[in-house]
């Protein structure tokens, strides 16, 4: 499905370039793009160095520990499938922190943390495991409690209840998740896409 | 004083998780500056990793989008769209939203700049701005990283997961402001 959301991404925008006769303006945006990519991977790289310094501190510290303790049972139910003291569920919860608190930036280098140890635990290196999918699922319906960035774009826009917004946001984003969580349940047993091992 | 409490956690949690954390390894007798360098070393190994994973789908939304076909998808949804009142200034958003973070946040300032942030419109983009997060780049790229090939149903929840909360958001906003 990546493959298809991808090359019809490029075929339709090189059609409709061609139909509208601007081609030029194909070949421009694909080397702006990708450049703008680059950098956009620069910022990021500095950003997640920090965080990881920082939550491998937190790790050795045994802060992390302290911290996963009280949240680690209510992360199993999602994750039934990981083990109990699971590496993975540490970075989990510090992603689903970040997120919580509107840090996406910090999210980042947490969730690929955690998707680099349940890939350690993952059978068929190839195949997304169902820890995997409950998890990017999770992370892509983004529950969020503070959504700090839309709340000073509408500030700056001159909004007279900039947060007003917050309830609604918070009802949006965990109705989704709650849907996503369902759908993922019953997807992930069906014979279309159940793991084969 | 809500806006002041958002405010203030937004300027105040960063700092405070670095004290937290610090002071903590420092109190444990941890060898904190080195095990930070351990751990920053992590960051540059990912970033080389997810590199061509950005790289490829901001070049596809690029060209998506310069062509123009982005919008003629967004125009040929709109016969449908209408029927649900949805209001069509919005139905850019709603297509680059899973695609695109940057972009998405683009089309957001527009929005709340041409129709004003207390409006209909304005209301409901930013709850769609916040209420969901770009599914498409998520998956490509965290995927990507650790060499994921198939992903199983992951794309499709989340698209399902971004459709769900596009029409509760526009449930929520006209439950909560009504329509004007």
């Amino acid at each position: 499905m990546l493959n298809l959301v991808w090359v019809g991404m490029i075929l339709m925008g090189v059609a409709v370039a061609a139909a509208r006769g601007h081609m030029d303006l194909v070949t421009s945006s694909t080397f702006d793009s990708a450049k703008l990519a680059v950098e956009t991977v620069i910022t990021l790289t500095g950003i997640m160095v920090f965080w990881l310094g920082i939550a491998k501190v937190a790790e050795q510290s045994g802060l992390m520990e302290r911290l996963g303790h009280a949240v680690r049972p209510m992360l199993r139910m999602v994750f039934p499938s990981l083990k109990r003291d699971s590496p993975a569920l540490n970075s989990i919860m510090m992603n689903f922190a970040a997120n919580l608190l509107g840090l996406g930036q910090a999210a980042t280098p947490f969730g690929l943390k955690a998707m680099t140890e349940l890939q350690a635990e993952n059978d068929d290196k190839e195949t997304a495991s169902d820890a995997m999918v409950t998890f990017l699922v999770m992370n892509t319906a983004g529950v969020t409690l503070i959504p700090a960035t839309i709340v000073a774009y509408r500030a700056a826009a001159g909004s007279v209840n900039p947060s007003e917004i917050v309830g609604t946001t918070l009802a949006a984003s965990l109705g989704s998740t709650i849907f996503a969580l369902l759908l993922d349940a019953l997807l992930r047993r069906s014979r279309r896409f159940r793991q084969r091992v | 004083m809500f806006v002041a409490a958002v405010d203030a956690i937004s300027r105040w949690s960063i700092p405070l998780i670095f004290v937290i954390v610090l002071g903590y390894a420092l109190w444990h007798r941890v060898d904190v500056y080195n095990v930070f360098l351990d751990g920053a070393r992590e960051g540059i190994d990912l970033a080389v990793r997810i590199l061509p994973y950005v790289v490829s789908i901001f070049v596809a939304l690029g060209i998506f989008r310069a062509s123009g076909a982005m919008d003629s998808l967004a125009a040929s949804l709109h016969p449908v769209l209408s029927i649900f009142h949805v209001p069509a200034e919005i139905l850019p958003l709603m297509v680059i939203r899973p695609l695109s973070g940057s972009g998405a946040l683009a089309i957001t300032a527009e929005i709340l700049r041409r129709f004003g942030p207390d409006s209909y419109v304005g209301r409901l983009a930013s709850t769609m701005q916040g209420s969901t997060d770009t599914t498409f780049y998520i998956l490509s790229v965290y995927f990507g990283a650790v060499g994921i090939r198939k992903i199983r149903h992951a794309m499709l929840v989340g698209l399902c997961a971004d459709l769900m909360g596009f029409i509760l958001s526009i449930l929520f906003v006209r439950l909560a402001f009504g329509v004007k």
